[in-house]
């Protein structure tokens, strides 16, 4: 058993959460401060059973003392990173499989189930089995319009969708320690769909100028020892590295854009906790210049937090989308999920800057989901087909 | 009392579609299950029986709810090549017994296996595969019927820490 520094859980798994911390006898939370509570999946809520789940939680938050973010705030990782809620040398557990991106913040963070998360409640403690580490180093620098996530969907194919499973993952070398919080985000949220418990980047510069005014907290070092072993240890250079997409229905199918470049889209999803941030939003702007979206194409391009949609907001970013003919949401899980909205329906085919493109994860199991960086989402919805960003 | 026969990666997604994650009914989850992916799971799965498995059972989402459709449907056992993380904590934590199997390509669907936890085994008409060990802890937590009944009187819990620098 170890204690966690924090945990998180949001509409979808925290009721059956509480459900559970109240069915082991659980009384008070064991600290109301390290609960992070917010709602995302289905918000606002789209069913009267997602606006009774709400108004559950909302009184558990109100009986406990803890603080409810609740629809205002976006997406939890996203929430959690900016608000300085994770922090290196932190173990924090979220009710959610993406949880594993605050290791982007050098936190220990996995993923974890409801009951689990009741246990977590009650005990602020968890049985865990101790990871191996597999070390992925990268070098070079990205090609134009190449970024972090052609890395993880490339990375994906070569370890495939269990070959990191139980395993902390340590993202490092030049193109890791020169790389933004953003794409360091992106990398470390996708470590779960190779089977990883964690996926983390060594806590840098970049990572303590990111945690400045969000987490005071003296600097401490924490890397892989000299000496220590890996299960496996793989090396990678990115300076040839085409845009990559993975192809229907699982992760680690990715090929080179120009394997399915002309492919006709349905829809263009840009956004989730992998790719909503503003970097994201801007290269997407930066790509869409002063063009517009094909008419034969839904755009739904949804910012991953509140902050994230004012920082694009005050940029001119939102105003540009809307005029280009996107359809901009509100700050939410949005179609990743298939709950809420942006259902496909048998036949239609999407291109998402999400993480999972299972079949029927954004709606009929007939449907088809293809896995891009916001660079190829951006010229492909321009052009309504798969298309090169390279090319535009 | 038969085995229902699955491929590599099934994910969770297929399991219980995400639309279904405001119940937590495991009947009501139960009638949803494999719903589009496998269409006579839910109608025929009765009590007891077991789902085979090949690589990376349960992949994708953390939703409990992907154990607790099976468990209603009345599966009391997977056995896979090997399980998602997640999905296999889940699974003890509601009772379902994950065994790892790595030869569990051979069971054919429709098999009716006997498992014996002491000799790591499981069998079915004359035939016998190893299946790797369950941990002392976590049969502890399924024979209490899940981690709830298991947490239930309890107290408080022992932690232990490796050094933080």
């Amino acid at each position: 058993m170890a204690p966690v520094d924090g945990a998180m859980i949001h509409d979808i798994t925290g009721p059956l959460a509480i459900r559970n911390f109240f069915e082991m006898g659980g009384t008070k939370v064991f600290d109301p401060r390290k609960v992070i509570l917010l709602f995302d999946h289905q918000v606002p809520a789209d069913s009267i059973a997602a606006a009774e789940n709400q108004v559950f939680m909302r009184e558990f938050a109100d009986h406990q003392g803890i603080h409810n973010y609740d629809i205002r705030e976006g997406i939890c990782h996203q929430v959690v990173m900016e608000r300085g809620l994770a922090a290196p040398g932190e173990i924090i557990v979220g009710a959610d499989s993406h949880t594993c991106m605050y290791g982007a913040a050098g936190t220990f963070a996995t993923g974890i189930g409801s009951t689990d998360m009741g246990f977590v409640l009650k005990f602020g403690a968890l049985y865990f089995r101790v990871p191996d580490t597999t070390r992925l180093e990268v070098s070079g620098k990205f090609p134009w319009r190449v970024g972090p996530k052609d890395l993880i969907l490339s990375l994906l194919r070569d370890i495939g969708a269990d070959g990191a499973t139980y395993q902390a993952v340590e993202f490092t070398g030049e193109t890791f320690s020169s790389m933004d919080m953003n794409g360091r985000m992106t990398c470390c949220n996708m470590a779960v769909e190779m089977g990883a418990k964690a996926g983390m980047v060594p806590p840098d510069d970049i990572t303590y100028n990111y945690l400045k005014g969000r987490r005071d907290m003296p600097r401490m070092a924490l890397e892989s020892d000299p000496d220590a072993e890996f299960r496996d240890e793989r090396t990678y250079d990115v300076s040839d590295l085409s845009p990559q997409v993975a192809l229907p229905h699982n992760v680690d199918l990715a090929v080179d854009v120009d394997e399915v470049v002309g492919t006709a889209l349905d829809q263009v999803f840009i956004g989730s906790c992998t790719n909503g941030r503003f970097e994201d939003l801007a290269e997407v702007a930066e790509v869409l210049g002063t063009g517009t979206f094909n008419e034969a194409t839904r755009v739904i391009i949804i910012p991953a937090s509140r902050d994230e949609y004012l920082k694009a907001l005050r940029a001119g970013l939102i105003e540009k989308f809307v005029t280009a003919g996107a359809l901009v949401e509100a700050p939410c899980c949005g179609p990743c999920m298939g709950g809420a909205f942006g259902i496909l329906a048998p036949g239609e085919v999407s291109l998402s800057t999400s993480n999972r493109n299972f079949r029927g994860r954004q709606g009929s199991t007939e449907a088809s989901v293809y896995l891009c960086s916001p660079a190829t989402a951006a010229a492909s919805a321009m052009h309504g087909e798969i298309t090169d960003p390279r090319e535009v | 009392m038969r085995t229902w026969r699955f491929g590599d990666n099934i994910d969770t997604d297929a399991i219980i579609p995400g639309r279904y994650l405001v119940h937590y009914d495991p009947k009501v989850l139960a009638s949803h299950a494999f719903e589009g992916t496998r269409a006579d799971f839910a109608k025929g799965a009765q009590e007891g029986d077991m789902i085979v498995a090949g690589k990376n059972f349960g992949c994708g989402s953390s939703r409990e709810h992907a154990p607790i459709a099976l468990r209603g449907a009345g599966i009391t056992v997977i056995i896979a090549e090997s399980f998602a993380r997640i999905f296999y904590r889940n699974a003890v934590n509601v009772g379902l017994l994950p065994l790892v199997c790595p030869e569990a390509g051979l069971i054919p669907d429709g098999a009716v296996i006997t498992v014996d936890l002491g000799k790591h085994v499981i069998e079915w008409e004359g035939q016998r595969l190893a299946i790797e060990p369950v941990p002392e802890f976590l049969r502890e937590i399924i024979h209490s019927g899940g981690l709830v009944a298991y947490a239930r009187d309890k107290k408080e819990v022992k932690t232990c820490t490796g050094s933080r620098r």
